[in-house]
């Protein structure tokens, strides 16, 4: 069971969050034009990588707050977590 | 009842309490502090139970965890144990075991056979014999190899006893309490660090309690009893035995397993049977020691043959003799430490030595105590069939190669020692990455990974003064890493007899003409050519050769065979064993009950459950309840012998002529408040929202940004900047998350805050054709009537004192309120409007029937909305805008959701208007079409029509929108049905929506 540090909270068990999914990807804007691939990209296309991840998480049983996990996917070594706004 | 192979004065048994217990039946005898399998030898009894392939008597081989052989079926209070393991098992008054994997009974077991038609039964002999043919599986082979194979048996009653979960923290956890668990506990603990001490026996101490050694001034046994007497009075140490840490998991979670009261005839009051430990440690101490090694010769899985330690354990430990004509087999010097120890107690052991002339203090003193030593001396097979009755022996050649002449020994016990293999399993475990120690002839922990550290002997350090000096400075210094402290202690002095080097031989051949079986892994039953057989068949990774020959699987995990089956291949393929490598460790390390990982999370406790305040009010009168996600709702109200149908049929019914009352506390409410709401509910519906008026609802949909509908239901705007959302039953919590999402993470920028209060009201629809009467005598000073309150309209109101918010809504078609008052006030709301309701026939109503009113009026819900259907679909299109941009609107384009022959509901009838059309029937053209039938839709929902009186259905048809008045064939292959049907619109009752409005 992996050990998160929510930004909000800290040290927590895993089974207090709810995994939500590549962090990388941002949603194109509302009402701008985009080709359809781009949008397809957007909607279906993720890379299955091995190793740093930025990924989303869900504090789904503590303060319900969406926040970013660097993780290595193949290690489970958690470098770095931030609020949503934040960057590397 | 005499007790023929117990000492006087020996051990650490409490004398003065005699037990009785049952073996197969039989009565016996021991003390308290034995073990089942210490209380049998100690009554003369080897002979436990039978292999699993071949069915050969089986004995005892060692005397803790590490055993293959002694697995019983445990009887404890009216319970049933399979698979416990004799050697761990605690004697207690009344306790009854039994043999498994013997038929019918051990002494005269059928499958005993097997051993004679062992060339039928060769490595993957499950792959190969019971192949062909075909039709003998279920009749002949299945039936044979359920009755004749396998372990115990499982129990198939509810199992009354209780078992916990525990959540634990600290900063070390150290996981064994021989030498180097004890010091560096002791070390990490006086450094002012957490410190959590597993022992998997009862008895603390390791090798300390059988070993002939001086720690300062007291022999071993007393020192380690003085340390954990002061570990367990310090308030930052927590001290356990009987719990065994088995797995080793990510982020240095591990968990143990503590056997709280197994030892006891029955569990104590408010005290579980077992319970698991999940503990997150800064650092982990691995003190898990070492097992002993077998030596592979013929016949060596006789009852009799055991681990030279285990003879040594059952004597000092227990005082019980495994023999009184003991033989002792040896590659290196452990062996001589048991010999010493019958010599003391006036037996006369006989030692085989396979090295030609070692040196050593161990040696020297047995040679001192004139105990017959032969060098070069090997074992080449046990004889005597449920028991050791003597052993050809034989001098060996310096290169091992050739046997000098047969000699016949007379014996009753075989004690064997092929060097120590380290127990690494949770270091493996941990992800670190073991490597191959040549000196010891096993793998060793290497690189760590987690925070984990190894110690002692399962580090490969044999000797006391070096464990104890690296154990105290390993705890010293990681605890100062966490505590920053640095009080250091001193290391005590060592009294220790030093030994010399093993030899690495370990198999013996078998001389010319000889076949006798080698077993390598005895709880299997894989000998010497089975493994030889498997690479001449072609398997070269270790992991394979492991399934095919099922080397080092079953309960035992191989703790006994790993190595020898790695140096056999490794010999073979003339490589050296770290290029064959090991496989891979596993948690559990021991087998732990589905009890105890289930804990309390069982039958009701295995999920919440959720009742409406009003559940009392239904369970009065004869609701029937239905499960929807962890909410208990009523499905019905039962009158007399009704049916559901006929229950359902009558509810329905009073709905569409009168009035009825349904709970529906259950659906998903969020409260959404703040200044940007009206621009997030435009993002988030397909529909407009920037205009909606305060005092006003509105029916919304949401997407995924897939395009495919994620749920439905209204909004209402109950002031300026505060709305009142609900979602289905089904999907609340992900609607939640959903928002979240989008607020915090896409547009944060946006001022809304959402959060769930579905807890927090309660709440009742009223419907029918009478519900605004009854709405007018529960609000007498509002104004209700068609212009006062229209349809999506929204008031606020005081029932009788009690706040209440009124909306008028209809999910089953007709005229409709629903009224939410505070959750405690639900049940007050519930008895007025059934008082009230009185005089217009309000009846209950439960999710069969609204199901039927919202199926005829053609409403879809999570039938329809089922993760596969965009809006166009579920005839929703007039709900997207073309206008604004919101979730999923994208995806919306994509080819196949604009197709001219979009799948669309539809409507369906049955020809006959009689027969009912079962759930999930595929339509088709041709009933009689040959397989596979090109299906055109399915059917989504069923019901009875109560207002046309004939079935209906509702179904997702391929080009639905051309598909009315068309004849179709519903299929259900599983109710072996095939109706001739009528697709008709979804809208089948009032289409036009005049009633809602009335
Ligand atoms: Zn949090």
């Amino acid at each position: 069971m992996l050990h998160i540090k929510c930004p909000y909270c800290g040290m927590r068990s895993q089974n207090e969050f709810a995994y939500g999914g590549d962090a990388s990807v941002t949603r194109p804007e509302l009402n701008k034009e985009i080709l359809d691939s781009e949008w397809d990209s957007f909607v279906y296309l993720r890379k299955s990588l091995k190793g740093k991840h930025l990924e989303l998480w869900h504090h789904i049983s503590g303060c319900r707050q969406w926040f970013k996990v660097q993780r290595d996917t193949s290690t489970h070594e958690i470098f770095k977590t931030l609020k949503p706004g934040e960057s590397i | 009842m005499s007790q023929d192979f117990r000492l006087n004065n020996v051990g650490l048994i409490n004398r003065d309490k005699k037990i009785s217990f049952k073996f197969n039946g039989k009565s016996y005898f021991g003390y308290k502090g034995d073990t089942l399998a210490s209380a049998l030898i100690a009554n003369g009894v080897h002979l436990i139970g039978r292999s699993f392939k071949y069915h050969r008597p089986r004995g005892f081989f060692g005397a803790g965890v590490d055993e293959p052989y002694a697995i019983v079926q445990l009887y404890r209070n009216n319970e049933t144990d399979p698979n416990v393991r004799a050697t761990e098992q605690e004697l207690f008054e009344g306790l009854e075991a039994k043999s498994v994997n013997c038929w019918p009974n051990v002494n005269f077991d059928i499958g005993a056979i097997n051993n004679f038609l062992n060339k039928f039964f060769p490595a993957g002999f499950y792959y190969k014999t019971f192949m062909w043919p075909k039709s003998f599986w279920y009749k002949v082979y299945e039936p044979f190899i359920r009755k004749a194979a396998g372990f115990g048996v499982a129990s198939i009653k509810h199992d009354k006893e209780r078992y916990e979960h525990k959540y634990e923290y600290c900063d070390l956890l150290i996981t064994g309490s021989g030498p180097s668990g004890l010091a560096s506990a002791y070390a990490a603990a006086k450094n002012g660090a957490r410190v959590i001490l597993a022992e998997d026996k009862p008895r603390f101490g390791g090798s300390l309690l059988t070993s002939e050694v001086n720690i300062g001034n007291q022999n071993g046994k007393e020192w380690a009893e003085k340390i954990i007497t002061e570990l367990k009075e310090m308030p930052n140490v927590i001290v356990k035995n009987r719990s065994q840490v088995f797995g080793y998991y990510d982020h240095n979670m591990l968990v143990m397993s503590e056997r709280v009261n197994d030892h006891l005839p029955k569990s104590k009051k408010y005290s579980p049977k077992q319970r698991l430990w999940y503990i997150r440690a800064k650092e982990v101490v691995i003190s898990s020691g070492s097992i002993e090694r077998p030596l592979v010769f013929g016949n060596n899985d006789t009852p009799g043959v055991v681990l030279s330690s285990a003879a040594k354990e059952y004597l000092k430990v227990y005082g019980v003799l495994v023999g009184r004509n003991p033989l002792i087999f040896t590659n290196n010097d452990s062996g001589y430490e048991t010999a010493i120890e019958f010599k003391k107690h006036g037996i006369w052991p006989i030692v085989l030595d396979t090295r030609s002339n070692p040196d050593s203090e161990i040696i020297d003193e047995a040679k001192r105590m004139g105990i017959n030593i032969k060098f070069s001396y090997v074992i080449i097979a046990a004889k005597g069939y449920k028991k050791v009755k003597s052993a050809e022996i034989a001098k060996i050649s310096q290169d091992k190669k050739d046997l000098g002449k047969i000699e016949n020994v007379n014996c009753d016990c075989i004690c064997v020692s092929g060097f120590w293999t380290p127990t690494i399993h949770l270091a493996s475990q941990s992800g670190n990455k073991t490597k191959f120690n040549k000196e010891i002839d096993a793998f060793v922990p290497g690189q760590s990974k987690q925070e984990e550290t190894t110690v002692g002997s399962a580090n490969g350090v044999f000797t006391l003064e070096e464990t104890l000096k690296t154990s105290f400075e390993i705890g010293h210094q990681l605890s100062k890493k966490i505590t920053k402290n640095d009080n250091k202690v001193s290391v005590p002095t060592v009294v220790e007899k030093k030994s010399t080097v093993h030899d690495k031989f370990w198999c013996v051949p078998l001389p010319e003409g000889k076949k006798y079986k080698r077993f390598l892994d005895f709880q299997n039953d894989v000998a010497v050519t089975d493994v030889e057989l498997a690479l001449r068949e072609g398997y070269r990774s270790i992991e394979h050769v492991k399934r095919y020959t099922t080397l080092g699987m079953a309960t035992d995990q191989g703790k006994t065979s790993n190595l020898n089956g790695l140096q056999l291949v490794s010999n073979i393929e003339n490589k050296i064993v770290p290029e064959v490598g090991h496989t891979t460790f596993r948690p559990p390390y021991t087998p732990v009950t589905i009890g105890a990982i289930v804990g309390r999370e069982i039958g009701k406790h295995s999920k919440p459950t959720r009742k409406s305040s009003m559940h009392l009010w239904h369970e009065k009168n004869n609701a029937v309840f239905v499960d929807a996600g962890v909410w208990l709702r009523p499905r019905y109200y039962k009158q007399g012998n009704e049916t559901l149908f006929e229950a359902s049929k009558r509810e329905a019914t009073n709905v569409r002529k009168n009035v009825g009352v349904c709970d529906v506390t259950t659906l998903g409410k969020i409260d959404i408040k703040g200044p940007d709401v009206a621009e997030f509910l435009n993002r988030i519906y397909t529909n407009a929202w920037l205009k909606l008026p305060v005092g006003k609802a509105r029916y919304g949909v949401m997407l995924r940004e897939d395009g495919i509908v994620m749920d439905d239901g209204t909004t209402t705007r109950i002031s300026e900047n505060h709305y009142h959302m609900t979602t289905t039953t089904a999907q609340a919590a992900n609607v939640l998350s959903h928002l979240e999402y989008y607020l915090q993470v896409v547009w944060p920028k946006l001022n809304v805050n959402v959060v769930s209060t579905t807890e927090q009201w309660a709440g009742a629809a009223i419907a029918g054709p009478k519900s605004r009467d009854v709405l007018q005598k529960l609000f007498p000073d509002i104004n209700v009537s068609n212009e006062g309150l229209p349809f999506m309209g929204y008031v606020e109101g005081n029932l009788f004192g009690v706040y209440a918010r009124i909306f008028r809504i209809s999910f089953s078609g007709e005229l409709a309120y629903e009224v939410n008052v505070e959750s405690n006030n639900g049940n007050f709301m519930w008895e007025k409007i059934m008082e009230i309701g009185k005089e217009f026939e309000i009846q209950p109503y439960g999710t069969e029937a609204l199901s039927t009113l919202r199926i005829e009026m053609g409403h879809v819900a999570g039938s329809e909305l089922d993760g596969r259907t965009i809006p166009y679909d579920n005839s929703l299109e007039g709900l997207v805008s073309k206008k604004k941009d919101f979730i999923g609107k994208r995806s919306l384009s994509r080819l196949a959701f604009v197709a001219e022959d979009r799948q669309k509901v539809v409507g369906v009838v049955p020809l006959d208007k009689k027969t009912s059309i079962p759930e999930g029937s595929h339509l088709v053209k041709d009933a009689k079409a040959k397989l596979p039938n090109p299906k055109l839709g399915h059917v989504s929902a069923s019901c009875w029509s109560v207002e046309y009186n004939n079935p209906f259905s509702l179904a997702i048809l391929h080009d639905g929108k051309n598909m009315i008045g068309q004849k179709l064939y519903a299929l259900s292959p599983l109710k072996n049905q095939s109706i001739p049907v009528e697709i008709v619109s979804s809208h089948y009752v009032d289409p036009k929506g005049e009633r809602v409005r009335s």
